[in-house]
């Protein structure tokens, strides 16, 4: 899976959560939760989607991680093979 | 024209709901009125029978203007017509009731319609959208629905676009009731989390992420197993009587993107396992943000629980929602230095501490019981492997 690919992924599941969120417009590097008022029920059902559709696990411990669209990105592209 | 608010100069007449000749009792709705808060239904204050109406549909008037004339009642002969709040949502239930559902057709939510039209066209299953509206600003009035045809049942009931401001309207009479009539009392402790904090990265580390289980559910069912104990803290206050619930149905405050709330009801939380409640809660948030509520879930919270610290609040004095008669709030887990062990040998440590508040209704229980009920979620929430 290439870096776009990831990010066209992570991008599609943060549009499933805030539907209403226009995307384009979410500095990549600031903190999820602050751009798109998302909560813990949120991000955990975003972390249920990236391990259901990439099949990878996603400790607790890393959720800091995944805390932009920049830092998920990355953690993901180094958890997937290739 | 009534005075529908301080900051309220004049307001249009939508509709008239009586014509002359109508016999009125007190508190009958007889004219919907749109004003900047939206359309307000406005009940008439006295008994009498309507001789003549004075404000023709469409006409703006400032507050203070005579609507119409009024003979036959107690009082003599001036119209007198006074406008009483809005109605009040006489249960729970009222505030989410008038609030659809999320997404969809978002021509149905931009409809304009007079109250009373809404509701006709409820009861006769006519979509609004299909009807020229011939109020003002080209808003349906009741009066617009004659002759229409009735739409056959439909096999499922139509989804609809969300009404932010019908809620909002719901929202606020709720709660000036709140306000108005119950004797709020607030309490306030903070609880030490680090042994569920603890509990729940251990439990989670082993899980995968659909299994996991969040604060949230920890936290639902600690009130809900302290409620056994605090029977004057479950139930509704109803005519001047407390009636307790047996059953303990705690209501979630869950918010809506775009604006809004609705707490709809976890059903015997106090019975159910914290997994069991983490899929319950999962599924609830899922469908309040797609607009899939239940009416029981809408009819049956005995109490409810709001939590904000998401949003970094760190305490909460909240408002009940009428007629339960308790709210438990939780605020933000934050890191604190905490004194542990006794006095001879205490030490300070570093803990994560969250603040629960309860307000509770000073007709139905005292600060005495509502101490022992936050004391009692103090203790669950120590043995969390118990919960």
């Amino acid at each position: 899976m290439t870096e776009a690919e990831i990010r066209a992924l992570v991008l599609e599941q943060l549009g499933n959560i805030a539907p209403e969120a226009d995307l384009s417009a979410i500095d990549p590097a600031a903190p999820l939760r602050d751009e798109l008022d998302i909560d813990s029920m949120d991000f955990l059902n975003f972390v249920i989607a990236l391990h259901e559709r990439l099949k990878i696990d996603i400790p607790e411990l890393d959720y800091p991680r995944l805390a932009t669209i920049d830092g998920a990105v990355a953690y993901l592209a180094g958890k997937l093979p290739g | 024209m009534p005075s529908l608010g301080a900051d309220m100069e004049a307001g249009t007449l939508v509709e008239w709901l009586k014509r002359p000749g109508d016999r009125v009792a007190r508190g009958d709705v007889v004219a919907v009125v749109e004003t900047q808060k939206g359309a307000i239904e406005i009940e008439i204050f006295e008994d009498g029978t309507i001789d003549e109406l004075l404000v023709a549909p469409g006409t703006t008037v400032p507050v203070g203007t005579p609507l119409a004339r009024l003979s036959g009642g107690a009082a003599a002969p001036a119209p007198a017509k006074r406008a009483a709040p809005p109605p009040v949502a006489p249960v729970v239930a009222a505030a989410p009731a008038a609030m659809p559902a999320k997404a969809a057709a978002p021509t149905l939510r931009e409809t304009p319609a007079s109250p009373a039209a809404r509701r006709l066209a409820a009861e006769r299953g006519i979509d609004l959208a299909a009807i020229k509206g011939s109020g003002p600003g080209g808003a349906i009035v009741s009066a617009d629905l004659e002759g229409t045809k009735t739409a056959p049942a439909p096999a499922a009931p139509p989804r609809r676009g969300l009404d932010l401001d019908a809620m909002r309207q719901a929202i606020a009479a709720a709660m000036a009731r709140s306000k108005r009539e119950i004797p709020h009392y607030y309490l306030g402790t903070a609880i030490d989390m680090h042994r569920a904090q603890r509990w729940l990265a251990d439990t989670n580390a082993t899980r995968p992420p659909t299994e996991r289980l969040l604060l949230g559910a920890l936290l639902l069912k600690a009130v809900a197993l302290a409620l056994r104990k605090s029977p004057e803290l479950n139930g509704f206050h109803i005519d001047g009587t407390f009636r307790p619930s047996a059953a303990i149905h705690v209501g979630m405050a869950v918010a809506i993107r775009g604006g809004g709330l609705v707490a709809p009801a976890i059903h015997d939380t106090a019975e159910r396992s914290l997994d069991d409640l983490m899929r319950a809660l999962r599924d609830l948030v899922a469908r309040v943000r797609a607009g899939t509520l239940r009416s029981s879930e809408l009819t049956d919270p005995t109490v409810t629980l709001t939590s904000l610290g998401e949003r970094g609040v760190e305490s909460i004095q909240a408002v009940i929602y009428p007629p339960q008669v308790a709210i438990v709030g939780f605020g933000k887990l934050v890191e604190r230095p905490w004194v542990v062990g006794g006095a001879a040998d205490g030490a300070i440590a570093v803990r994560p501490v969250i603040q629960a508040s309860l307000a509770a209704d000073h007709r139905v229980s005292d600060g005495h019981r509502g101490a022992l009920f936050l004391a009692e979620i103090d203790r669950l929430l120590q043995e969390p492997e118990k919960l």
